[in-house]
């Protein structure tokens, strides 16, 4: 069992958790992921690390609630215990001999790009910022983005807040004004991901994107994570889940993460109805 | 005298009709009086030709004796002095290939029902034994165990029966390796497993799970906290893919994963949490699957029609036993599952 040792929500569908769990406070590293299992008989999920504080034996996870698991972990407060919590899982974001970096991220991506952003910031690398979201009520970390990058532009799909439109726009417009990055770092939805691809690969920029499939050990056992990346089988949990954006299989990857789309709408209707009858 | 009869005793089964319907163990198991008549055709060989056949050397005619004495705790302390998983290995291992097939009662009939008996005694222990097991005195030396498969397991058994403080390390959020999330509940019944791992955690092993050696701690580190030894039980369950085209389409899974999605995550229950598609038509890619569906005569998720594409001919399949079951064990990971 691992406790949850803070709870705060970051708007109304991003919650972010400290979880106590100190062997993985100690080994983490931005870009790593852990798997969870809310209670007994839940499944495993795959969460991104979003911040650790290797003293006090905690590990930052902020996850979207979008459907049954998310909305069942959403549920417990702090000082409550959640049944697993094991990692952590993949390899860490590269961040040697990096001078200028251009981090993009979108919803809540944004919580996993921040902790590369801090550590590149750290290290002494330039970091331009661009982070995205639906609306102003949705936007996260803004200003734990600007303490960590010498840039940062916000976007909004409907103008609310900071610019209107897609983070390619302004990646596109820096790139061009002869902004020289040694890599782009997009991790956010895969369609946005794919998009980012297409703007830098015509300029030759080096773009790193994380991947998120669905997974269920994490420890490359079962093969449901696999990507096509420069035509060759991957698995995102041992292998990533950075790649290399000029290889990945963004359409497959896409086709693939809708697998199970019918079941995890059904699913939250469920645990709809059934907090609609506790709440009567 | 013995019973000279060339057939073993049948093992009981659940109704064809009733399983195709439930998760339930297909096998139900020898009745007292079914164990005592096939322990009769034991003949007590003095050079026990089983015993060769068996990997870890179980004292085969010394148990079926006690059984057939009707003293079922002393066969089952017999078992357990060699193998720590007796419930386990009673139902899965390989006894056709192994203790059964150096049996001299199989050279005019059927061998003596080795495993059949190994699973009667450890279900007679488990459901009737008020015999408490204790932890052995420790002899001061820690030892690591990474992975909680049957290897792992049987590894910290041993050792903690001489002794030894054991804490075994397990990746996963349950302990059992491939027995929890390989092996389907219909087959093993997953209480049996956690039977066994009761049964270790009582000779003093620890277990310590959503450990990733190598990830959450290193090797070094379990040497810097103070373990002597370290066991490396990790399997070689690694999908491997054959690079066919549509391999990756919506729909197409490794065993492993379908595997792991239908037994550890239980995703065969109407109301689990994990999904698993459930198809119409199924095509299953490699010859693998085929042994496990011939056996259980049944198709888990019971789809409507199901099409097999076999790696090697079907009718050799269908032939020889031997190869297929060592074609099993060996290629098991080059296979395919596919839900298309
Ligand atoms: C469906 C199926 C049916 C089978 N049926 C039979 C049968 O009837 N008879 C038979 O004899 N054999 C059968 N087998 C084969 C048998 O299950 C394997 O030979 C056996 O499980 C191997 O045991 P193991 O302990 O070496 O590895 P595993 O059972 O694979 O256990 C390894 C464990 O180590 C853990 N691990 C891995 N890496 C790490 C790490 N770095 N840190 C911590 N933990 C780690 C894993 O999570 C796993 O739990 C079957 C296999 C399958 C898939
Ligand atoms: S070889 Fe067969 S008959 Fe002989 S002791 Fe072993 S089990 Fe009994
Ligand atoms: S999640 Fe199973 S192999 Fe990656």
């Amino acid at each position: 069992m691992y406790k949850i040792v803070s709870k705060k929500e970051l708007n109304s569908t991003v919650t972010m958790m400290d979880i106590y769990a100190p062997f993985v406070a100690k080994k983490a590293e931005a870009g790593q992921f852990i798997i969870l299992r809310v209670n007994e008989d839940g499944e495993r999920m795959p969460l991104t690390i979003a911040g650790f504080d290797r003293e006090a034996g905690t590990v930052r996870i902020i996850f979207q609630v979008v459907g049954a698991t998310t909305t069942l972990l959403n549920q417990k407060n702090e000082g409550e215990y959640i049944e697993d919590f094991a990692g952590p899982l993949g390899n860490p974001t590269k961040t040697d001999n990096l001078k200028k970096v251009a981090i993009v991220g979108g919803g809540v991506g944004c919580a996993i790009a921040l902790p590369v952003a801090q550590k590149l910031h750290k290290l002494g690398c330039e970091v331009h910022s661009i982070i995205g979201f639906r609306n102003e009520d949705l936007v996260i970390l803004e200003d734990e983005f600007k303490a960590a990058s010498d840039k940062l532009i916000v976007m909004t799909d409907d103008g609310s807040k900071g610019r209107r439109g897609l983070v390619t726009e302004p990646l596109k417009e820096l790139i061009e004004s002869g902004e020289e990055y040694d890599e782009v770092i997009a991790i956010g939805p895969l369609v946005m991901m794919k998009f980012v691809v297409l703007t830098t690969k015509p300029y030759g920029v080096k773009t790193t994107v994380s991947m998120n499939p669905v997974m269920i050990d994490g420890t490359g056992m079962c093969g449901g994570c696999r990507l096509t990346v420069g035509g060759k089988v991957k698995f995102a949990c041992v292998d990533g889940p950075d790649f290399d954006g000029f290889l990945v299989d963004f359409d497959e990857a896409i086709a693939r993460s809708n697998m199970y789309k019918p079941f995890e709408e059904r699913k939250r209707e469920e645990n709809c109805n059934l907090l609609n009858m506790k709440v009567k | 005298m013995a019973n000279m009869s060339l057939n073993k005793n049948p093992m009981p089964t659940q109704d064809p009709k009733v399983r195709a319907k439930n998760f339930l163990e297909v096998a139900t198991g020898y009745s007292e009086q079914a164990a005592l008549d096939e322990a009769a055709r034991c003949l007590n060989c003095k050079n026990m030709p089983c015993v060769s056949g068996c990997p870890v050397n179980i004292h085969i005619p010394d148990f079926i004796e006690k059984v057939r004495e009707g003293d079922f705790e002393e066969a089952y302390k017999i078992i357990s002095k060699s193998s720590s998983l007796p419930a386990v290995c009673g139902r899965v291992c390989p006894q056709e290939n192994q203790c059964e097939a150096k049996c001299v009662r199989g050279i005019k009939g059927e061998p003596v029902g080795i495993g059949r008996l190994e699973r009667f005694v450890a279900d007679w222990h488990n459901e009737h034994s008020s015999a408490v097991e204790t932890a052995p005195e420790k002899n001061g030396h820690k030892v690591a165990v990474v992975g909680s498969g049957p290897a792992g397991l049987t590894c910290a058994g041993d050792l903690a029966k001489s002794g030894y403080e054991v804490t075994v390390f397990e990746a996963l959020h349950t302990a059992g390796g491939v027995l929890v999330y390989g092996i389907p509940e219909f087959r093993l019944p997953k209480k049996i497993v956690a039977k066994e791992i009761e049964t270790l955690k009582k000779l003093g092993v620890k277990i310590e799970t959503n450990i990733i050696i190598g990830k959450t701690l290193t090797v070094d580190e379990l040497f810097d906290m103070g373990f002597e030894a370290v066991f490396i039980g990790s399997g070689a369950g690694l999908p491997r893919f054959m690079g066919i085209d549509g391999e990756n389409l919506k729909g197409v899974y490794s065993a492993n994963e379908f595997l792991t999605r239908s037994n550890l995550m239980k995703a065969y229950e109407e109301n689990s949490a994990t999904p698993i598609l459930r198809a119409e038509k199924v095509a299953v890619v490699g010859g693998e699957m085929l042994r496990w569906m011939l056996q259980e005569r049944r198709f888990a998720l019971a789809q409507k029609r199901f099409i097999l594409y076999t790696v090697a001919p079907l009718k050799n399949f269908l032939q020889d036993r031997k190869r297929l079951s060592m074609l099993w064990r060996r290629a098991l990971n080059s296979n395919f599952f596919a839900i298309l």
